[in-house]
């Protein structure tokens, strides 16, 4: 909110007016005055703007890669890829089960109320799906990657390993589907809501998310040394399907409903975020350079997942993009 | 009704909760006076903590808008003619250039609730008479009702304030409501600009009263209760002179779960194909 104004303050403004005829700046607006008008009521949102901060963003990041890892590691072990199936596996275990949990636990406004959200499940509510996927995730993940890890090392012997080793192939199973859900899900979040900028790109959202978080996970395991083949067809996929992610959401324009996307420094954010984890990381990968184009990727899938929260808050804070989506 | 005294629906005891009718909430700017007595006595009331002073220099409205801490918000538009469409009154066009509408703003209680579809802790409940209540002792504060609400209505306190954390809006007094008592804003209201009632009085209420002010020369006064989007209807509805968007009220509002469908098809696309192509890298790769 904009700070006290004093009498003094508003003669000035009073004396501007008289002068000028006109008065930029917020609350000397008069409607019918001499002072230009601003859309909806005094400019004032119309929807209210997400009141998340850096955990969200930095959330959708770390569960994209856990979850999208899970299915790496699904892939690898049906293929016979065990190292990388344990590389991606402590990934998922990690990012999905300590890290994910911890930001979005860290994101609520009464921390030490978390197990709220699993008093009731709600379909209808990404949110609460979001709370059951994650917990089946971390409850499939983390069996899996100890059932692996003790099958790998051939701690038990005989039947007790190899049924060890079937534990791991269902748990590994289980984390991959839940996985999935888990790397796009929150392109739902945020696509079902009330902000003209998320519900009008709800169909890219989980697309860009899912894939995103794909592209991320076979960048961290090739930055950890896994160059296998596997991984960069991967990555070409990954930054293919985010290029053409590019070019939908610069054809695909709604104009005022949507500028968050294409204006401001949200804009910006998207922009450079899509072309890190798009066009550029395709053309590094293209030309061999795999480690640049994995660090390409995986700072683009950052900033655009920041880029996207900052399209919230101005998108919602701006009453002629709800005007507009809403005529459309 | 104003002029039934004590026997108005605004000041006789009553057994809705109880009986399980619906209620509602009818304002009407065409009488209301600005007195901010609704915001005040909702404060009062409800224990809402003060969220600081700014003067807004916006009209008398240094409120600005809904809120965690802001339940009731009484409207000042300054509206030209040409916008408001006027032409009875006591001056002539060239005397009186624009017209002062007040209206009192507050939770819709919506028929489909965005908020409530939203929470996942199931904190947004529906009440015995259809309003829609948070139970603050549930809610978590994930703030996902924040974005989900298509009015802007329901937000997370913030700290240093009491019971920060939380996500609170109009409790349309149900708390006064179970022991027969009118909701605060309606009780106090000295012009009965606003009303409380059985939702369906009221809607008659609404209609008749748009009709007298029309036959009065004010063309444009409508009804705001969007019973044709996916929201279906709000409980507390709103007469308006002009459009709604002057009011920084949606003029299509949508309760956000109608996008579920087209955004979980995506979802599971996106899984399928990511399964797929990490399949035929590592099959191809081996």
């Amino acid at each position: 909110m904009d700070a006290p104004a004093s009498e003094k303050r508003l003669e000035q403004l009073r004396e501007k007016a008289w002068q000028e005829g006109v008065v930029p700046g917020r609350g000397v607006d008069v409607i019918g005055g001499p002072i230009p008008r601003k859309p909806g009521y005094y400019g004032e949102p119309v929807v209210k703007p997400p009141v998340w901060t850096w955990e969200v963003p930095l959330y959708f990041f770390f569960g994209g890669i856990a979850g999208m890892s899970a299915v790496i590691a699904l892939g690898a072990i049906l293929f016979h890829h065990i190292d990388v199936a344990r590389a991606a596996m402590w990934l998922a275990a990690i990012a999905g089960a300590i890290i994910s949990p911890i930001l979005l636990i860290m994101d609520l406004g009464r921390p030490h109320l978390f197990l709220n959200m699993l008093r009731v499940f709600k379909h209808r509510s990404a949110m609460s799906m979001g709370a059951w996927i994650l917990t089946a995730f971390g409850a499939c993940a983390v069996p899996g990657l100890i059932a692996l890890e003790l099958h790998a090392h051939q701690i038990f012997p005989g039947t007790l390993d190899q049924l060890l080793s079937f534990a791991a192939g269902i748990f590994i199973f289980g984390a991959a589907i839940f996985g999935t859900l888990l790397a796009t899900y929150t392109g739902v979040l945020i696509g079902a809501t009330a902000i003209p900028a998320w519900f009008l790109h709800r169909t890219l959202l989980p697309i860009h998310f899912g894939t995103a978080g794909l592209g991320s996970a076979a960048a961290v395991l090739e930055l950890f040394g896994h160059r296998i083949s596997a991984l960069n067809f991967l990555g070409f996929y990954a930054a293919g399907i985010e290029t053409a992610l590019l070019i939908w959401l610069s054809v695909d324009k709604h104009g005022a409903a949507d500028r968050a996307i294409h204006e401001h420094s949200s804009g910006w954010l998207i922009r450079i975020g899509e072309i890190l984890n798009g066009p550029l990381a395709l053309i590094l990968r293209f030309f061999g350079l795999v480690p640049f184009a994995a660090v390409s990727f995986l700072i683009g899938a950052l900033v655009s997942r920041f880029g996207w929260i900052a399209v919230g808050k101005v998108s919602g804070s701006d009453p002629e993009s709800v005007f507009a989506a809403e005529r459309y | 009704m104003i002029g039934e005294g004590l026997q108005s629906t605004n000041q006789r005891k009553h057994s809705y909760v109880k009986d399980h009718v619906e209620v509602g909430f009818f304002t009407d700017p065409t009488v209301c006076i600005g007195c901010k007595a609704c915001e005040v006595a909702c404060k009062e009331w409800n224990e809402v903590p003060d969220d600081g002073f700014t003067w807004s220099g916006n009209s008398y409205d240094n409120t600005g808008h809904l809120g965690a801490s802001t339940w009731r918000h009484v409207m000042f538009l300054e509206q030209d003619r040409a916008k408001g469409n006027q032409v009875a009154g006591p001056m002539s066009l060239d005397q009186d250039p624009f017209r002062w509408v007040f209206l009192s703003d507050v939770c819709k209680h919506c028929e489909e609730a965005g908020c409530l579809e939203a929470c996942p802790t199931g904190s947004i409940v529906r009440t015995e008479t259809s309003t829609v209540f948070v139970q603050d002792d549930v809610c978590n504060g994930c703030g996902y009702c924040v974005v989900s609400c298509p009015f802007g209505v329901i937000d997370r306190r913030p700290s240093p304030l009491p019971d920060a954390g939380g996500a609170f809006k109009c409790t349309f007094c149900y708390d006064r409501q179970k022991s027969g008592l009118v909701p605060a804003c309606a009780k106090v209201c000295p012009t009965e600009s606003i009303v409380f009632g059985r939702l369906d009085d009221l809607r008659a209420q609404g209609a008749k009263r748009v009709q007298q002010l029309q036959e009065a020369g004010y063309s444009d006064a409508q009804l705001y209760d969007p019973t044709e989007t996916s929201v279906g209807g709000i409980h507390a509805f709103f007469l308006i002179l002009g459009e709604p968007e002057a009011y920084g009220l949606p003029p299509e509002p949508q309760v956000p779960t109608i996008y579920l469908k087209s955004a979980w098809t995506a979802a599971f696309a996106t899984a399928i194909a990511s399964i797929i192509a990490t399949l035929v890298a590592f099959a191809f790769s081996s």
